[in-house]
This record gives structure tokens, C-alpha cells and sequence, in this order.
């Protein structure tokens, strides 16, 4: 149970609890306690973001990340959409392809990280599979729950105008489902950041991830501190764009 | 006048999970052109399902289901049904969900907008109609989903407890709506609800099921004049109507317990 709360009694408390942690983590480092060399003080993390973003080195870093995730993600959320379209309506396809899903789905995607760099070295396409592995499975038993969800009458209705089966599917069926479907495209690219992170860590040239090797190899803590939490605040700042575009998208959604 | 009634069922058995759980039982029933009828009955008694085999959303094990003498196949826009839940596309406002229909039941794409509007003005909701329906009372929605399911002009209207989820209030007023509409335009309507003062202020005639299996046990006739008085019904006949099809139904309930 908790009380009523005002939007700026919350955001207050929220930007407390940053600002506490924040000095927290500049105590520790001002008097001592971790050596700069594991733990460098906000400040030198900031600067060095500064430069880094100043000679070029962060932008492309972004970039390129940005890029593979947009593919991969783009590739697996129409491949799982379709999937899903399918095994949700059709008992058949259900039967033939979801125990396959639920089984893979359980792999963890990091023990297809050697796979994939054997299958495509390490290029864009082996970032692409990461991401697809990692969020395709998922997507697909996600959407179709979606689609399920849909209340029956719904499709009785359509079926009353005599609208087909695949009719009452695609116009009535999955638009219904479409401010869900949206939010499950919002949560799982949230997993994808994770997993284009994953693929550049293990075997890239570029990218937010390839960055924080290049910093462990190099003992440079505050550069992987400073893309650790630049991953954090992009993020973030998709989930914050998904949900604003989805309020854009499915304003009817919205009750007076 | 045709020579066949508006619906004619008869014969009618089914039954779910492969024949383990009988729900309706040997139907026999014929309803008139311009005929209101109501299907009461205990929870169970099959009603909502009788009401989906005549839309065609449910096929009978065997027995036939006739409209102007010729058999139903699937569902079909000769039947226009008002469900319980809320129906009303989400992400289109109430003119759209009426057009909606009607492109799909393959009218003239220059009459759409027209007629649309004119059912919207039959259930008093012009000013709403570009309100999407989640900015709708829940009295509002189902009156458009009564204008969309009549905008196609079915020969039958299937009506599954299409107030039950109204406040008392409400659930008046949109009997009276329905009262006045079907009055104006002639209709056939088959309306299923639990509510016996519904049934009685409404129907034409009341079929009253009977539980396990689900069946035709009684047909009530209601012979009060029209237009008749909603609510305040202190008329002593109306009232021993009320408590005869209420006595049918509990009679079914207390045998059901005695088994």
C-alpha cells in the first residue's frame, strides 16, 4: 500500500535518490577509499566524456551502436510480428512452431556468441544475429499474447458482417492488439541495448561496446564508467521515445 | 404476406466437448417478422448459446435454424448482433465504427457517411459521433453498437444481454430507446437477458429456458398494451406477469438442486 502521491513530490524523491547516489560515489572517491584506477571520481568521468565526445570518438561509437541495433531489432521485430500472426491465429502453425520457440527461448543467447562469431566472423551481420537471437524468441510468444488477448467478441463481430477469417484478422484482430504490440516492441528493445552491447564486447572494431574493452585493456576505468552510463541513458531515452510515440500513436487509448 | 415466420428453429441439439456436455436440447421455436422475443433463464440454461447458434458464431450438432425459410450458413449481415462486451473498435470514433460496418457489408461508398449519420441520429448520438469510444459513457457505446449493428439493415436483431453491464439508470433509458426505435422501424429482435422486468417490458412474447440440458420450457405471452410504462409498474397484472416468469425460472433452479 502507499499514499497518494503528486507527479513533483515523486519526481522530487527520484532526483533525490540520483543526487545521493551521485555523492556518494564522489565521497568515495574524494577521500580515498577506491583507488581512481577501479573507481574514478564523477568528475574525471565526465571530463573524459567531454573529450572523448569533443575528438569524435563518442558520436561514432553511438552511432555505429545505434545502426546495428536498428537493423537487428528492425529485422526481428517484423520477423516475430509475422510469427506471431500466424501462430496466434492458425492452431496448426501454433502447434508446429511454438514448442520449437519455447524451447530456444530457454538457450541462453550468450552461449550462441561463439556460434555466431564462427558463422559470420566479425561483422554487422554477427550483431544482427545476436540481437535476433536475444529478442525474437521472446518477442514472438510476447505478440502472440497480445494478439490472444484480443476479447473474443471482437472477432465475433467481425464475423457477423461476414468478414473472412484472415479479414477479421488483419483489420479487426491485430489493430486491436497494436497498443500492446507496441509495448512489447518499447520492453524488448530494452533487451536489445543488452544485447548489441554483448556482440561489441565479444567481437567488434567500433561501437559503445568494442569502447569498454578497449578501456579494460588499456586500464582506462573512467572511459568504461562513462560508456557504461551513456548505455544507461540511451536506454532510457529509447523507452522514453517508444512511450511518448505510443501516446502519440494510440491516443483514442486515452479516457477523459 | 411470406409464408415463412421471420425465424424458424427446429430440432435444434448441441452440445460441447464432443457431445460429453449436452447444452441445448431438442429447440423448437418460430419468432414472427416484426416479432420482440426474449430468451430468459437461469445462468447455464444455454440462452447466450441458443442466441450464437442463430447468429451462426456456433454450429449445432443437428436441427435446423430457417430465416424467411431458408437455412442459415455461418454468420451473415442478414443477422445484426449487439453483444454484451463492449464491440466498439477502439481506435475508430463512433461515425467510423458505423462505416466500418458498412463498407464490410459491401455498401455504396458514397452512401457510408450518410447512412452512418443517420443511425448515429436514431440512437440520439450525433453529437458524439466523432467521440472515440473510449471517451464513451458505457450506455453511449452499446447505443452505437445498436446503430451500427441496425445500419445495415439485418433481417433479425440478436441482442445478448446488451445492458447487463449498465447501471440501473442507464439499462432504463436504453430500453426505452430500444422500445422506441423498434416501434418506428419495425424490427425482429431476439434478446437474451436475466433481467425479468426487462423481458416483460420489452418482449412480445418470452421463451423461458429450462436448465440441463438447455431448453424451451415455457412460452410466455405478453399482451399489454403498447407503448407501455417503464419502472413505476405498480399495475397488479404486469406484476403477476413478472412473478409468473420469474416462478418458471426458479423452478427450474430449485429442481436443478434437487437432482
Amino acid at each position: 500500500m502507499s499514499a497518494e502521491f503528486s507527479t513533483a513530490t515523486y519526481v522530487a524523491i527520484a532526483v533525490c535518490a540520483f543526487l545521493l547516489l551521485l555523492a556518494a560515489w564522489t565521497i568515495v572517491s574524494a577521500i580515498g577509499l577506491v583507488q581512481p584506477i577501479f573507481l574514478p571520481s564523477p568528475y574525471a568521468v565526465v571530463a573524459k566524456l567531454i573529450k572523448l565526445a569533443r575528438d569524435g570518438t563518442l558520436g561514432n561509437d553511438v552511432a555505429i551502436s545505434i545502426y546495428r541495433i536498428s537493423i537487428g531489432f528492425l529485422i526481428a521485430s517484423v520477423m516475430a510480428l509475422g510469427t506471431a500472426i500466424l501462430i496466434g491465429a492458425y492452431r496448426f502453425w501454433e502447434a508446429a512452431i511454438e514448442p520449437i520457440l519455447d524451447f530456444v527461448r530457454y538457450m541462453p543467447v550468450v552461449a550462441f556468441v561463439p556460434l555466431s562469431i564462427l558463422w559470420s566472423g566479425t561483422s554487422d551481420v554477427q550483431k544482427f544475429l545476436i540481437i535476433w537471437i536475444g529478442t525474437y524468441f521472446q518477442q514472438t510468444l510476447m505478440f502472440k499474447d497480445n494478439i490472444k488477448r484480443v476479447p473474443a467478441d471482437f472477432v465475433g463481430f467481425g464475423r457477423t458482417l461476414g468478414m473472412s477469417d484472415l479479414r477479421v484478422l488483419m483489420r479487426i484482430v491485430v489493430p486491436s492488439a497494436l497498443p500492446q504490440i507496441w509495448d512489447t516492441l518499447r520492453i524488448s528493445l530494452g533487451w536489445a541495448w543488452t544485447w548489441v552491447t554483448l556482440a561489441e564486447l565479444v567481437a567488434a572494431n567500433s561501437g559503445l561496446g568494442y569502447r569498454i574493452t578497449v578501456a579494460q585493456r588499456y586500464l582506462q576505468t573512467d572511459m568504461a564508467i562513462g560508456y557504461i552510463l551513456v548505455l544507461g541513458v540511451l536506454g532510457l531515452a529509447t523507452d522514453q521515445i517508444m512511450r511518448f510515440l505510443g501516446r502519440q500513436f494510440f491516443k483514442y487509448e486515452k479516457r477523459t | 404476406m411470406a409464408p415463412h415466420p421471420k425465424l424458424s428453429i427446429s430440432g435444434l441439439n448441441k452440445s460441447f466437448r464432443d457431445g460429453a456436455v449436452k447444452v441445448l436440447s431438442d429447440i423448437n421455436l418460430e419468432v414472427a417478422d416484426n416479432e420482440f422475443v426474449s430468451l430468459v433463464g437461469a445462468s447455464g440454461c444455454g440462452k447466450s448459446t441458443l442466441l450464437a447458434t442463430i447468429a451462426g458464431l456456433q454450429e449445432s450438432d443437428s436441427g435446423d435454424v430457417l430465416i424467411d425459410g431458408a437455412p442459415i450458413s455461418g454468420p451473415g449481415i442478414d443477422r445484426g448482433v449487439v453483444f454484451q462486451s463492449y464491440t466498439l473498435l477502439p481506435w475508430l470514433t463512433a461515425q467510423q465504427n458505423v462505416e466500418f460496418a458498412l463498407r464490410e457489408a459491401r455498401y455504396d461508398p458514397k452512401e457510408i457517411t450518410d447512412i452512418a449519420r443517420r443511425h448515429l441520429d436514431l440512437v440520439k448520438l450525433s453529437r458524439f459521433a466523432d467521440s472515440f469510444p473510449g471517451q464513451l459513457s458505457g450506455g453511449m457505446k452499446q447505443r452505437v453498437a445498436i446503430a451500427r449493428a441496425l445500419s445495415y439493415r439485418p433481417k433479425i436483431l440478436l441482442m445478448d444481454e446488451p445492458f447487463g453491464a449498465l447501471d440501473a439508470l442507464t439499462r432504463g433509458q436504453m430500453q426505452e430507446l430500444l422500445m422506441q426505435i423498434w416501434q418506428e422501424h419495425r424490427l425482429t429482435v431476439i434478446f437474451v437477458t436475466h433481467d425479468v422486468s426487462e423481458a416483460v417490458y420489452l418482449s412480445d412474447r418470452i421463451f423461458v429456458m429450462g436448465l440441463n440440458p438447455g431448453r424451451i420450457k415455457e412460452t410466455i405471452p405478453v399482451t399489454f398494451a403498447r407503448p407501455r410504462a417503464n419502472g413505476e409498474g405498480h399495475d397488479p397484472e404486469l406484476l403477476e406477469l413478472q412473478a409468473r416468469v420469474l416462478r418458471s425460472i426458479r423452478e427450474e433452479i430449485v429442481g436443478d438442486e434437487v437432482h
